[in-house]
């Protein structure tokens, strides 16, 4: 916005929804699979292995005897996932448990960056953009890795695979691909397509919802933290722009304090859900 | 929304990072959880032994006492019962010693009497034939008339 002219709202908007991706402009077909978008893995890796870090050191340091605070925290968190696991997955969860740890804590992360200031962090990066000589109006930067698509499928999809694997590891190659066939209406000629077609639209649906469920919640949240930005950006010294200014903080504080409870929910959401459809690939029809 | 190969890259990261958590981080918390909770199953454990030993010791302390007090008191009637034995032996022993002088002292007595009473006979039958003689003027003869003395002194 420091630049020739400043942005009109929907310019900004648009600028803020543009990932910084490897073509260095936006990506113009709807499904290109050349493309990289560089924020969206920076920040999930980046968050990743900070919660390796966290919980590794964690782990590191966890003891019999009483524990601290910072291990006490880190325990009711692994007790509470190993419990749910428990309850719903019936079989080994010597990786599924860990895996629901994973899923929980890395979206809370990536989530919670939602509830940094929204122009914080692209400001930075246009600032260095500039720096370095290049237009600031291309330094694209989106900082909430779960509000992209890409990042909530591509999370969707391993549990998918991890259903597949699941599926085919407790009830054999064989018993899986009767059971695409067989369930859930019943083994007769006639029900097979239909029960195939139904198993299809299931994982399909599974994993499709599963995805945009994340993205959707966060998207939208991040989309109205834009819009409670512009409206504190509206204050130009006359009276009622300064009431929008009152009125974009009021918002925005609302908001983020709302946003602690979505940021959380939805992880746990998406954790839930990760050990539902892992659960349900241990059950034989 | 435009879908990328950011997706399959995600996926790759994601199961990285729960292969990594599976590895390092969970084994290590689990093992400490469980170490606790079998740490303070053993204490609730010990405790409880420490109790019903508790109680066992108390009981045991109570009979040791109970025990003690009785042999006390069968102790103290066994010596009261001997104490007055030895009295009751005392008052036989004494009056025995007792009737027994008394006994003797009569015995004495009555010979001491006797032999009095033979000593004035003595006496008293020497004085009648003294008397006799006086009166006679004449001498008797002590042993043509021993049988009458003898008859005298006993007659006294």
């Amino acid at each position: 916005m420091a630049a020739e002219h400043a942005p009109n709202a929907s310019e900004y908007i648009v600028h803020h929804l543009t990932h910084l991706n490897s073509l260095g402009h936006k990506q113009a077909a709807l499904v290109d699979w050349t493309v990289f978008h560089l924020d969206t893995l920076f920040w999930s890796v980046s968050l990743g292995l900070l919660m390796v870090l966290i919980l590794a050191r964690a782990a590191a340091k966890a003891t019999s005897g009483v524990p601290g605070r910072f291990q006490a925290a880190v325990e009711i968190l692994v007790e509470g996932v190993e419990s749910q696991a428990k309850s719903i997955v019936h079989g080994d969860r010597t990786f599924i448990a860990p895996l629901a740890l994973t899923v929980f804590v890395w979206i809370f992360f990536m989530n919670a960056m939602d509830l940094l200031p929204v122009d914080l962090l692209p400001r930075l990066w246009q600032g260095a953009y500039s720096i370095s000589g290049h237009d600031p109006a291309h330094a694209y930067q989106r900082v909430v890795p779960t509000a992209d698509l890409n990042a909530t499928l591509g999370m969707s999809l391993g549990v998918l695979l991890l259903c597949l694997y699941y599926s085919i590891k407790i009830k054999g190659f064989g018993g899986w691909i009767h059971e695409l066939f067989t369930a859930p209406f019943g083994s007769h000629p006639v029900l097979y397509p239909i029960n195939f077609a139904m198993q299809m639209i299931e994982y399909v649906s599974k994993t499709v919802s599963h995805g945009m469920r994340l993205f959707g919640n966060m998207y939208a949240g991040e989309l109205i933290f834009m819009l409670i930005g512009l409206m504190g950006a509206a204050w130009v010294g006359t009276a009622s722009s300064g009431l929008l200014w009152v009125g974009g903080v009021f918002a925005g504080v609302i908001w983020a304090i709302f946003h602690i409870l979505i940021i959380t929910l939805q992880a746990f959401i998406f954790m839930m859900l990760t050990l539902v459809y892992i659960g349900q690939a241990h059950e034989t029809h | 929304m435009n879908l990328n190969a950011t997706l399959f890259a995600q996926l790759v990261v994601f199961l990285i990072l729960a292969w990594f958590t599976m590895k390092f981080v969970w084994p290590p918390i689990m093992k400490a959880l469980d170490e606790r909770a079998s740490k303070i199953a053993d204490g609730l454990a010990a405790a409880d032994k420490a109790r019903t030993d508790l109680s066992h010791a108390e009981k045991k302390a109570s009979d040791e006492l109970r025990k003690a007090r009785e042999s006390a008191a069968e102790f103290r009637s066994g010596a009261e019962r001997q104490v007055a034995q030895l009295i009751e032996d005392a008052r036989a022993e004494g009056a025995r010693i007792v009737n027994a002088a008394r006994e003797a002292a009569e015995a004495e007595a009555g010979v001491a009497s006797q032999r009095a009473k033979e000593a004035l006979r003595e006496h008293v039958a020497v004085l009648a034939v003294a008397g006799a003689e006086r009166i006679l003027r004449k001498e008797i003869n002590a042993q043509a008339h021993a049988e009458l003395l003898t008859q005298l002194k006993s007659e006294l």
